[in-house]
């Protein structure tokens, strides 16, 4: 039971992709089609959006579960606010800067880290990321524990109106999110992309036929970490501040990014689409509830991962509607071939390898 | 020696997922009976094993175990009435020692006539090593520990995966003599191999599966060396 | 100042005790069932603030209280593996890994809703303030006492892990779940009682954490990550290790504290990451 057997399911997939397009076009002609606010709730949303692309990236196709990448985010936003408040670089100079600040921290990162496997690692990322906070806040000149502001001119630089500046951070994350879900699609549709593939299905088997397994996770991890670096930017453009809490915050940088791809489908690059606009639907709904928010969301989570572990977009392609992006390799294939490495198919002894650590037990 | 069927199975068709590695099989085994199970790799001889055991996949047909319905039990359930295996590769367990192992097989199964003293004494090197770890043990160590360990579970039904796989003759040879002295015990036991000559030469009975369905079946006796060879390679 | 640093160290190491606790369950559940549990920290605050309640509605001393919610403690593990957890194994890392995040988040806000986000501690009596003096040194008889109940759990699991039959069993299934299954051995049980035994460390902890120190709803990751560190530094599979390990963090951070209280915590992430560079294994490690 394939969709694209059928010449009303090949029509449906052009009409989906032509809306797809649609609303890239749209979207770049935003700040004459939508107000501020809506400028404003959609830059969240790219920024977001090129959040949850990077997690689903290292989590879903490179065997990579980090909860630390609120670190990475948080070097971008210091980077940033070194680079023009205290070195008073060019703000759009500083932009790229901050990306290129976040990838060389990336870099002894993961060489300590790295030492770690699996659920060791993501746990390891978290100690990263926490490393990164408290030196934060003890960097002289940026206000400590309690943060500082960035300073009204260097926030001019990006427009000498309100509306001005709105519609400025609102194609910068456009533009970000384009660049991330643009680049994630071609690592993966490159020989990269071809080892990640042949790594989920067999380690061992990949290793022996020339895959660099280490090479390849060092890639994507440094992959992300420019965007995540520049999604600092646009943070502390937006909050106009930065602060250890606020600019590496776990809840808003990581915890509701799990959710969105895990709700929305990992290892998918629909996925974290749709878990987005889950995740801004629900918060519209749920503004009023406090920490009821984030009980039901940890709730909705669980029953996902319980439930349909894919997501939403797995159960799609269960009904065998083809990727919108597709990412596989292999012309001939209707639906996309990359299954999340996470959920092991009742394969016993793969999955076991995989799963159990290769240290000792007790 | 009673030949009432103990074992019973009827239509079992075996999947894993969309894979069927076992296809309409009957077999019958009695008490005090050696049944052999003979084929190449992928004949799904082990997955007829782990089947009955309720621990492959998804099956349908029936196994009547003494009269009754062997899948109303869990595994545990099923071990309980008296149906041990002897695991393909040993899975043993390695950080425990030889005695550990034993002991765990003897906690979980029926209590018998079959105790420590009893397997140490067919397998006295076991004794000797009881106390060391099952990874530090050679290969025939190691085989010996599984025996053991689905003895202690005093089963009426003794289901052996390929024992002699990877071992020397003469190890082999040391295990092999103590499935007569089982069976004359009043225990049925299904012998799957892919030594043919060994296995024949010990069993009352045999079964030859080729491609997941039983090709041939009978007496070794009363079948010549070469329609077997056919219905084992599909020839 | 070598008074100083002689009582900083032997605060430290008594403190490790209490670190060594909160690492004891984790390194259990890291063991056997090949998991980080996310959650553990929030289980940790979860049962101080439990055992709040309960000693507050009961007027008892929150020791008497802990004891007597160990059984309750084994069957929350328990039944949480059993219903929850063990649909998640053999799946892969990730979906145990989102489902404990999914419950650290939701104890840790339901606590939030529940108590507010005051501070809170519980008051030990009169054994909080005693102390003697050994030397230079002054030493509490609470973290003592502390220290002595961490090594009288370390002692009390290896004797049940290599001494007993359910310990032979854990062990068993730990070392290959599915050979367990195949002979019988049935591994969603032992899981269950696996993290019943979690569960009562939990509930030590919490006992002695809520009367040492102040809690609130939201610090449940920070002793995760302390429990983890000590899990890494002392070895994955020694529990003599954790001991080591605790140790190391509480003497880390109390000579981190000497310099300011922010690099208290800090000082305690840089050992480990510096120890995990030159040391992966661990310093006690059987791997």
């Amino acid at each position: 039971m394939n969709v694209m057997d059928t010449a009303r399911g090949r029509i449906g997939l052009a009409v989906a992709r032509a809306l797809l397009a649609a609303s890239l076009l749209a979207a770049i002609a935003g700040p004459w089609l939508f107000g501020a606010n809506q400028q404003t709730v959609l830059t969240e949303f790219f920024t977001l959006l090129t959040l949850a692309m990077m997690w689903n990236l290292l989590a879903g196709y490179a065997d990579i579960i980090t909860v630390g990448q609120q670190g990475f985010v948080g070097v971008g936003a210091y980077a940033f606010f070194g680079l023009t408040a205290l070195a008073h670089l060019d703000a759009f100079l500083a932009v790229p800067l901050a990306a290129i600040i976040a990838t060389l921290v990336a870099i002894p990162t993961m060489a300590v880290v790295f030492r770690l496997r699996t659920a060791y690692l993501a746990v390891g990322t978290w100690v990263a990321a926490e490393v990164m906070m408290l030196i934060a806040g003890k960097l002289p000149g940026f206000g400590g524990g309690s943060g500082t502001s960035l300073p009204i001119p260097i926030v001019k630089q990006f427009g000498s109106s309100v509306l001005g500046r709105v519609e400025v951070f609102y194609l910068l994350s456009l533009a970000l999110a384009v660049m991330a879900v643009g680049s994630t699609w071609i690592l993966l549709r490159s020989r990269i992309g071809l080892g990640l593939t042949a790594m989920r299905d067999n380690e061992e088997a990949a290793g022996s036929a020339g895959v660099d397994l280490i090479l390849t996770r060092v890639i994507c991890f440094l992959f992300t970490a420019p965007f995540l670096g520049l999604a600092g930017v646009l943070v502390t453009l937006e909050k106009l501040r930065v602060a250890p809490s606020a600019s590496f915050s776990i809840t808003d940088w990581t915890i509701y990014v799990i959710f969105i791809v895990v709700i929305g489908g990992i290892g998918s690059l629909e996925g974290p689409f749709i878990g987005a606009v889950v995740f801004f639907l629900l918060r519209e709904y749920l503004a009023g509830f406090g920490t009821w928010y984030l009980i039901i969301l940890g709730t909705i989570s669980i029953l996902v991962i319980l439930i349909e572990p894919r997501g939403i977009w797995g159960v799609c392609r269960k009904w065998g509607i083809p990727d919108l992006i597709p990412v596989s390799h292999f012309r001939r294939a209707r639906s996309a071939v990359i299954r999340p490495l996470a959920f092991a198919d009742k394969v016993p002894a793969r999955a076991e390898r995989r799963s159990h650590s290769r240290r000792s037990a007790l | 020696m009673s030949f009432a069927p103990l074992l019973e199975v009827r239509n079992l068709n075996v999947f894993y997922d969309h894979f069927q590695a076992v296809r309409d099989v009957d077999l019958t085994v009695g008490a005090g009976e050696i049944v052999s199970i003979i084929g190449a790799n992928g004949a799904g001889k082990s997955s007829f094993l782990k089947a009955l055991v309720r621990q492959a996949g998804h099956s349908t047909g029936s196994a009547t175990f003494e009269g009754g319905n062997l899948w109303q039990y869990s595994t545990r359930g099923i071990v309980n009435l008296g149906v041990a295996l002897v695991p393909e590769g040993r899975k043993l367990f390695p950080s425990l020692t030889v005695q550990e192992n034993l002991s765990i097989g003897w906690e979980i199964g029926r209590k018998g006539d079959i105790a420590l003293d009893t397997v140490y004494e067919w397998f006295p090197v076991l004794y000797e090593r009881r106390r060391q770890h099952a990874r530090d043990l050679s290969g025939g160590q190691q085989q010996m520990v599984a025996l053991g360990r689905a003895l202690l579970a005093n089963p009426k039904l003794l289901l052996c995966d390929e024992i002699s796989l990877g071992l020397a003759p003469r190890v082999v040879g040391e295990l092999y003599a103590i499935i007569p002295v089982i069976r004359d015990r009043g225990v049925g036991v299904i012998l799957v191999e892919q030594d043919i000559a060994r296995s024949l030469a010990v069993a009352d009975r045999f079964y030859c599966f080729l491609e997941g369905e039983v090709s041939l079946s009978g007496k070794p006796g009363e079948i010549d060396r070469e329609s077997i060879m056919q219905h084992y390679f599909g020839t | 100042m070598l008074q100083t640093i002689l009582n900083l160290l032997v605060q430290g190491v008594l403190i490790g005790g209490l670190y060594a606790l909160f690492a004891l369950g984790l390194s259990l559940s890291l063991g056997v069932m090949r998991f980080v549990n996310i959650a553990h920290g929030d289980f940790i605050v979860l049962g101080s603030y439990v055992l709040m309640a309960v000693a507050s509605a009961l007027g008892w001393s929150p020791f008497v209280v802990g004891l007597l919610l160990i059984p309750a403690a084994f069957a929350v593990g328990y039944l949480l593996q059993r219903f929850l957890l063990q649909r998640t194994v053999g799946k892969g890392i990730l979906p145990v890994l989102l489902v404990t995040f999914g419950l650290s988040i939701i104890i840790q806000n339901g606590l939030l809703e529940t108590f507010g986000p005051d501070t809170r501690k519980l008051s030990g009596g009169a054994i909080e303030i005693a102390a003697f003096h050994l030397g230079l040194v002054d030493i509490g008889l609470y973290p003592l006492a502390v220290f002595l109940v961490a090594i009288a759990s370390i002692g009390g699991l290896e004797y049940l892990l290599y001494r007993t039959s359910v310990g032979a069993r854990i062990r068993a299934v730990a070392d290959d779940p599915a050979a367990a299954d195949l002979i019988g051995l049935t591994s969603a049980n032992v899981y269950a009682i696996a993290m019943g035994i979690v569960g009562v460390s939990i509930m030590v902890s919490a006992c002695c954490m809520s009367v040492w120190t102040n809690f609130d709803p939201a610090i449940g990751p920070s002793r995760l990550l302390a429990a983890f560190e000590a899990v890494v530094l002392g070895g994955l599979g020694s529990l003599w290790g954790t001991l080591v390990g605790g140790i190391v963090i509480g003497v880390a951070q109390n000579l981190g504290s000497q310099i300011d209280a922010s690099w208290q915590i800090l000082a305690q992430h840089l050992v480990f990451l510096v120890a995990l560079v030159f040391r992966p294994r661990g310093l006690l490690s059987k791997g």
